[in-house]
């Protein structure tokens, strides 16, 4: 890595908190160079199809719930077998014509119905929760590491504190302490309150190391304000510790809301999320292996094109910033 | 150094108070009332009071904070008279659903919960660090991309997908492995690894894969550094290179990162332990959340910041004697 800062990395920076757009504000010339290479790259429009999918699959859930002809809190006790425990008839889990991903064992609710909608809740919680995430660690670890002193002590005890907590169990305390009209809220805000502090550490670490660098000597000497130092010397040099924290962080936050729905203080059924089907499917496992495989399978495929699309796009802003 | 240590523990002590008070007032006072719970079914007002008291239910909450804390230290009684019962310190009083002492059964399961922790540390320590490095000293050619692809696989699939999948394949379809119990090392080596095997691949997994990318990151970064090609023009050996100038500096980050995530596993092993049935501590803690058995809550969580409490300063620590550029003044 340079230490010749250019503002397409502190792009990448900020691209990365979104998981989205190469390089929104940088000049137009690059943007549409940046944008040529992105649609070349095979797997990286791939991983971009099916993301889209599933957010066209979690607006249009209605509708296609219409044209698959049943909905996701509908019973069909035809489609289960209760002689053995209500397990679902026919191959694959009850995969057929009638119900295209088969049906839940037990009660016998369409799976394709409940994948549809669950797409909402689980894309919703996620990216909200990476976003407001990214923003809080990145500033407030930049603050810390770069001022050092009263500013650091303050920001460092309180994220010590936040990490103090065993955030899953503490989360799962409050969650279940708290009233459960408005969970999806109050997962994006819990997540994000324990969350932020994991990159925020490491970002702080960096920039102190960073900022004993002779560049950023060399910038204060010629006149930089602090902020300038901050935004434009260091964290261009962040932009990859950045963006592989942020997104490692998606798969984290679609886990955590699943493990917490799957540990009953989630999303509160009969609403469905990915994580929650996965977990309502432990009982059966052995039997039904269909009915953990469909939800789980479209987990691990967002969780992965979110991975490799971050990955693609970091690598895309690197040799960008060879060739300016 | 003597006086960072000083400042450091006392910032120890106080956050460790503060998630005391914090759990305290999140479990005792947005809970439903232990009292009418213990009391079951046929309750009259008069044994709820009498609940109340011999717990101490009816003092003010800074009297009840207080008689917590110092019970930590000091044990404290139960009632009183004939009906007095002692709870030796450290004292986390008793469960609500079993009336055992929360230290004991804590203390029961500790050895699954660190047998699970150590093994999962240990597994992504090693496949995290070599393939790190691997991939970086094999940039861009199969094995790097090889070992990315097993990254990317690693890191998303969730765990407990991942646990369903290989309990299904390996012991419902071919009988591989055994289902996952917690058989002592003393009793049967072979047998306690085939048990604990899959519980620690699926605890590892996510983080082993976490720390491949880390790893590799770094060291190609300080790949390119100036003391790097120094040594190289020195004419180093390779492998010299690689351990001492690129690995070291590298590892930093790796080091802040590993001791959080060691510190956090007892609580984070809470799924993989639910879905694997083996008792230890994390699934103390889910079973005790169901039933909202508070007191044991407030253990667990205890426990778990005090680890997580003890691992930061552990990590800063190392972190200032890795990495020489960070001088412990700063650190403060």
């Amino acid at each position: 890595m340079t230490f010749t800062p250019t503002e397409l990395e502190v792009e990448g920076a900020a691209g990365g908190e979104t998981a989205g757009h190469p390089a929104p504000a940088s000049p137009p010339a690059q943007r549409r160079r940046l944008a040529r290479a992105f649609l070349r790259d095979r797997t990286a429009v791939a991983c971009s199809a099916y993301i889209l999918l599933v957010i066209l699959m979690a607006l249009a859930a209605p509708l296609l719930v219409k044209l698959s002809g049943w909905g996701p809190y509908e019973f069909d006790q035809s489609a289960v077998d209760p002689n053995l425990g209500g397990l679902p008839l026919g191959w694959g889990g009850g995969m057929g014509a009638e119900h295209w991903f088969g049906v839940e064992p037990g009660n016998g609710r369409d799976i394709f119905a409940r994948i549809v909608y669950g797409a909402r809740v689980s894309m919703t919680i996620a990216l909200a929760a990476t976003v407001l995430t990214s923003v809080l660690g990145v500033v407030f670890g930049l603050i810390a590491g770069y001022f050092g002193g009263r500013v650091d002590m303050l920001i460092s005890r309180v994220m010590e504190f936040l990490m103090a907590f065993p955030a899953l169990i503490f989360m799962i305390a409050v969650l279940s302490a708290l009233p459960a009209d408005n969970r999806q809220f109050l997962l994006v805000v819990v997540i994000s309150v324990f969350g932020w502090p994991y990159l925020a550490r490491i970002v702080r670490g960096q920039t102190m190391s960073l900022k004993e660098r002779e560049f950023v000597e060399s910038a204060r000497a010629s006149g930089a304000s602090s902020l300038q130092i901050i935004f434009k010397e260091i964290l261009p040099n962040l932009a990859s510790t950045i963006i592989v924290m942020t997104t490692l962080a998606v798969p984290g936050y679609v886990g955590t809301e699943a493990g917490l729905s799957f540990l009953g203080v989630g999303v509160v059924p009969p609403t469905p999320s990915w994580g929650q089907m996965i977990a309502s499917s432990v009982p059966w496992y052995a039997v039904d292996p269909a009915y953990f495989l469909i939800p789980g399978t479209f987990l691990f495929l967002l969780v992965l094109s979110f991975t490799v699309l971050g990955d693609r796009i970091k690598k895309l802003v690197e040799s960008g910033e060879g060739r300016a | 150094m003597s006086r960072f240590l000083f400042n450091r523990l006392l910032g120890m002590i106080v956050v460790l108070f503060l998630v005391c008070l914090f759990t305290f007032v999140v479990f005792f006072v947005l809970s439903p009332d232990p009292a009418v719970q213990i009391c079951g079914k046929n309750c009259t007002p008069e044994a709820i009071d009498q609940i109340r008291e011999n717990l101490g239910l009816d003092q003010p909450f800074w009297t009840q904070f207080w008689t917590f804390i110092t019970a930590l230290f000091t044990g404290r009684t139960y009632g009183t008279g004939a009906n007095a019962v002692e709870c030796a310190a450290p004292c986390l009083g008793y469960s609500f659903q079993t009336s055992q002492p929360v230290a004991d059964m804590i203390l029961q399961r500790l050895p699954v919960s660190a047998t699970i922790a150590i093994g999962a540390a240990v597994l992504w320590l090693l496949a995290g660090v070599a393939g790190g490095l691997i991939s970086a000293v094999r940039e861009g050619r199969f094995a790097d991309r090889f070992i990315a692809g097993l990254t990317l696989t690693g890191m998303s699939v969730p765990n407990y997908v991942l646990a369903l999948a290989l309990q299904f394949l390996l012991v419902v379809t071919l009988g591989w492995l055994p289902f996952p119990q917690a058989v002592p090392f003393g009793d049967d080596p072979v047998r306690w690894f085939a048990n604990f095997l899959m519980p620690w691949t699926v605890l590892a997994i996510g983080s082993a894969a976490v720390y491949t990318r880390l790893t590799r990151a770094n060291v190609i970064e300080s790949l390119q550094e100036n003391y790097v090609r120094t040594a190289r023009a020195k004419g180093l050996r390779p492998g010299l290179v690689w351990r001492r100038h690129a690995l070291r500096p590298a590892l930093t980050p790796i080091v802040t990162i590993f001791g959080m995530d060691f510190a956090n596993l007892l609580g984070g092993a809470l799924i993989t332990e639910t879905v694997f049935g083996l008792n230890g501590i994390g699934k103390l803690a889910a079973d005790s959340i169901t039933k909202n058995d508070q007191p044991v809550i407030m253990g667990v969580t205890l426990l778990a910041a005090f680890l997580v409490v003890v691992g930061a300063m552990v990590v800063d620590l190392l972190y200032t004697a890795i990495d020489p550029r960070v001088r412990v003044g700063s650190v403060k």
